[in-house]
């Protein structure tokens, strides 16, 4: 039905794509996996020929027999949203924000000229039902802002599938969502491509999903597709060496010794953490939202203790508190035999310390790398063999000391997270709160820095509290998990225990939603 | 799936309801704003002309004026009593339509802004028209063809547009289409009695004057809101149901990128109002700007204090539409308050 062959892009000198072929059935899944830079979305954009200005693009394009290469552009304007559709990655920002969610869907109609502004609103409205927003409790009128990021997702694929496309390219749909919601646009993309008989080319990084959902995967790396096979042959089918360490650094687990359980160094005693909302009324009290509601919990010296949740279920909220950056409205937190408040001293504030999912927006990108790891002495003063500390805690997360010359900008992702690492040991600290510290990373990636962690506990005696929505980390690298909804914790348990045996239905859910390769 | 239930519909008209009175609150709230902002500015404005140390009669009079002529004008002036009481009488007077007695003119501050207004408001309306019809297009086409030619060529356009300073350009007019080409007059007002036409002829060029240099700022801030919002995710989706980019232009990028537009063009009608005083001199019009510019020399201060309220009062009004006109581009605003 759509074939690719020979597909190569340049922009400038720099090959994007290279000799990319494959070729996609009617009601069939391709899932194309691979990492950042690969070349996935390139490949998407090249069919829809909506490349960046200065691409060069080559090869050959047929939907159906038809070249859409030698299609002008007003054809090609024709022929997306017709016949190609597209989801793309950020929902969030996906959807015209001043626009209604029916003229968004309605107009995929319109500019095809398929119908009148009433019958594409009528036909917008019955899509919109078809993707699970019925139209009593999601009218037409309802603009982007009012709806959540799975809802808006299912915005963009109504509109994507308006006019019943036979190709639907889903670019990353799923990864600014949660699991729980990312397995029900999953399930719904799945029924849809059956229904419609459309073939699918879905583009992911994670390679669970695919093995999940796609009838054959294709393997990208460096802007060719290295590896082709059926997800059931995973993974032993794997023949090329980079598919197969990609697949393997997927499920990495580090080398660790389960922890010894010190004294207890974080307590958390009934924590209460209340927002307050805009006032409905001019002068009457501000309502209030409970994003923390009494949570109790312990994590010893040497341990990595999981916190696990949704977006919204209150673990960032119950992070800065941990750190001592908001105030409690209840209950307590104490670092070993001190009280953590934002009014804590700096000396307990360097037994403690941070490292976010985005490194490079917490650097200065004007300071060295040295000033950066260096930032924290400010707590307790630099100590006179400042420097020393710092090329100590280069070389500890696997840089050189050397490197604290250099400006982040001329770092690598992994690079980067390593340098925020760096930073959050200058202090010796007895615990390091890492807030999806890992999510944002490649898998090889991860897999490398995930290992280097492990071993900065096992030498250093650190404990973790590892806050993340992603499961797969959890199970490599955890002694014990708490799982966080609506602000409560409503499971805890040794991570082997709670995988295995889930005790609460929201923790089972969580499990079944999330997807996971299948064992080596 | 439940459609059209007596529960759904009880729903929706309840969002229906929710949304009705989070505008009303968004109104009130900016209705508030307009009232106190202007209550602070007269306070201000009366502090400064009145409160200041000295009598604003031997003022206005100059140093050798007679002692008895000073005493005349203060009781004219209704100088005498307490600042509150002075106060009180001058916003109660204005409330009415009573800005006072001009001074120099001998004849009520109301008439003689009424008789100015009636040529700086056309005046501002027309430059604002020629400046929004000129520099929204422009920067439209310089962003849907940016880094080509065209591009270059507005850039450029614009650049000149804001270094030349307007009464250059006036003169420059003056000498193209009013000496060489006689099309029309070098300056003068003939008053609306006339008729609309002859009004409006007369204004043609002191607008064009005072239209091109707002018209390059105005391009610019158009061209680079829409080349931001151009690069939003949104168009991308747009351009991915199959809208040209052209279409993803108008459709989309437009009405995102008119809030920094219209935050520019609130502050140039205000500008306009009373800034026009430069092009005013060149072509001899009787306007606000001209007014207050004698009132100051002739030390009138009746006239320089009731234009300078006036001119505060235009600009808050102008905020307050440019606010509403906010709430009308973006929902979310609507709903926030």
């Amino acid at each position: 039905m759509i074939s690719v062959e020979g597909l190569s892009v340049e922009i400038g000198a720099q090959p994007i794509l290279r000799d990319v072929s494959f070729a996609l059935e009617r009601g069939r899944v391709l899932g194309l996996v691979g990492e950042s830079g690969s070349g996935k979305s390139m490949t998407a954009l090249s069919i829809m020929r909506l490349l960046p200005r200065g691409a060069h693009l080559s090869g050959r394009v047929a939907l159906e027999g038809r070249a859409l290469g030698a299609l002008t552009e007003r054809q090609m304007c024709d022929v997306r949203g017709r016949e190609v559709a597209m989801i793309f990655q950020e929902p969030m920002t996906a959807l015209n924000p001043v626009q209604t969610i029916g003229d968004q869907v309605a107009e995929t109609l319109l500019v095809h000229g398929v119908a009148g502004r009433a019958e594409a609103l009528a036909r917008a409205k019955d899509r919109l039902a078809r993707v699970g927003l019925a139209p009593d409790r999601f009218p037409l009128s309802r603009y982007p802002f009012e709806l959540s990021g799975g809802q808006r997702q299912r915005v963009c694929i109504a509109l994507a599938v308006a006019l019943r496309p036979k190709l639907l390219i889903a670019d990353e749909p799923t990864t600014a969502l949660d699991v729980t919601t990312q397995a029900r646009i999953l399930s719904l993309v799945t029924e849809l491509v059956a229904e419609e008989g459309m073939a699918c080319l879905f583009i992911t990084h994670d390679l669970g999903v695919v093995a999940e959902m796609a009838d054959e995967i294709a393997v990208m790396q460096a802007g060719r597709i290295v590896e082709r096979t059926a997800p059931a042959a995973l993974p032993g089918g794997l023949r090329h060496p980079y598919a197969r360490s990609l697949f393997a650094a997927a499920s990495h687990v580090p080398a660790r010794r389960a922890a010894t359980p010190g004294a207890p160094l974080l307590e958390v005693k009934d924590a209460v953490r209340d927002y307050l909302l805009p006032r409905r009324r001019i002068f009457g009290p501000a309502p209030r939202f409970r994003a923390v509601d009494g949570v109790s919990l312990t994590v010893h010296a040497g341990e990595c203790v999981a916190l696990v949740g949704e977006s919204g279920s209150g673990k960032s909220t119950l992070a800065r508190a941990i750190l001592g950056l908001d105030a409690l409205q209840g209950g307590a937190i104490r670092l070993g035999s001190a009280a953590v408040s934002p009014a804590m001293t700096p000396a307990l504030r360097q037994r403690m310390q941070v490292v976010f999912q985005d490194p490079y927006g917490s650097f200065n990108p004007r300071h060295r790398v040295g000033r950066l790891v260096a930032e924290p002495f400010h707590l307790g003063g630099k100590p006179a063999d400042a420097e020393a500390r710092v090329a100590e805690v280069l070389e500890d997360v696997g840089l050189s000391a050397s490197d604290a010359h250099r400006y982040p900008h001329e770092f690598s992702g992994g690079q980067r997270q390593r340098i925020a690492i760096a930073r959050a040991l200058v202090t010796r600290p007895d615990l390091i709160v890492l807030d999806e510290a890992v999510s944002a990373l490649d898998v090889s990636v991860r897999a490398r820095i995930l290992d280097l962690l492990a071993d900065l506990q096992a030498r250093h005696g650190l404990a973790y509290l590892f806050i993340t929505h992603d499961l797969t980390v959890v199970r490599a690298i955890a002694d014990r998990v708490l799982v966080m909804k609506g602000g409560r914790i409503v499971e805890e348990g040794p991570t082997a225990r709670v995988f295995d045996a889930p005790a609460h239905a929201y923790t089972r859910e969580l499990l079944d939603a999330a997807p996971l390769l299948p064992a080596a | 799936m439940h459609d059209g239930s007596p529960d759904a519909k009880g729903l929706a008209r309840a969002a229906a309801f929710a949304r009705l009175a989070a505008m009303a609150r968004y109104l009130a709230l900016r209705f508030l704003s307009l009232a106190l902002s202007l209550a602070v500015a007269s306070v201000v404005i009366f502090a400064v002309i009145q409160g200041v140390p000295g009598d604003p009669a031997a003022f206005m009079l100059g140093l050798n004026a007679a002692p008895d002529t000073v005493a005349a004008l203060r009781s004219e002036l209704g100088l005498e009593g307490g600042l509150a009481q002075r106060y009180i009488a001058w916003v109660g007077g204005m409330a009415t339509g009573d800005f006072g007695i001009s001074y120099t003119y001998r004849v009520p501050v109301a008439d003689l802004v009424a008789d100015r207004l009636a040529v700086s408001l056309p005046l501002a309306a027309y430059a604002l028209l020629l400046s929004t019809a000129l520099a929204l297009p422009a920067g439209m086409l310089a962003a849907a063809r940016r880094g080509g030619p065209v591009d270059w060529g507005i850039i450029a356009a614009t650049q000149l547009g804001i270094a030349v300073p307007n009464f250059w350009f006036a003169m420059l007019l003056v000498v193209l289409f009013a000496i060489t080409w006689p099309v029309f007059s070098a300056g003068g007002f003939p008053g609306w009695e006339a008729g609309l036409f002859a009004g409006l002829k007369a204004l043609t060029l002191p607008a064009v004057a005072l239209a091109l240099p707002q018209a390059a700022i105005l391009a610019r801030v158009m061209r680079s809101a829409l080349i931001e919002t151009l690069h939003a995710d949104y168009i991308r989706t747009a351009r991915a149901k199959g809208l040209s980019e052209a279409a993803a232009i108008r459709r989309h990028a437009f009405r995102n990128a008119l809030i920094p537009v219209l935050t520019i063009l609130g502050l140039q009608f205000s500008f306009l109002l009373a800034g026009a005083i430069i092009i005013e001199n060149v072509f001899f019009l009787p306007g606000l700007g001209r007014l207050i510019f004698q009132g100051i020399t002739a030390r009138d201060l009746i006239v320089v204090q009731s234009v300078t309220m006036l001119l505060v009062f235009a600009v808050i009004l102008v905020t307050f539409l440019v606010d509403l006109a906010y709430a009308a581009v973006d929902p979310r605003l609507r709903k926030r308050g």
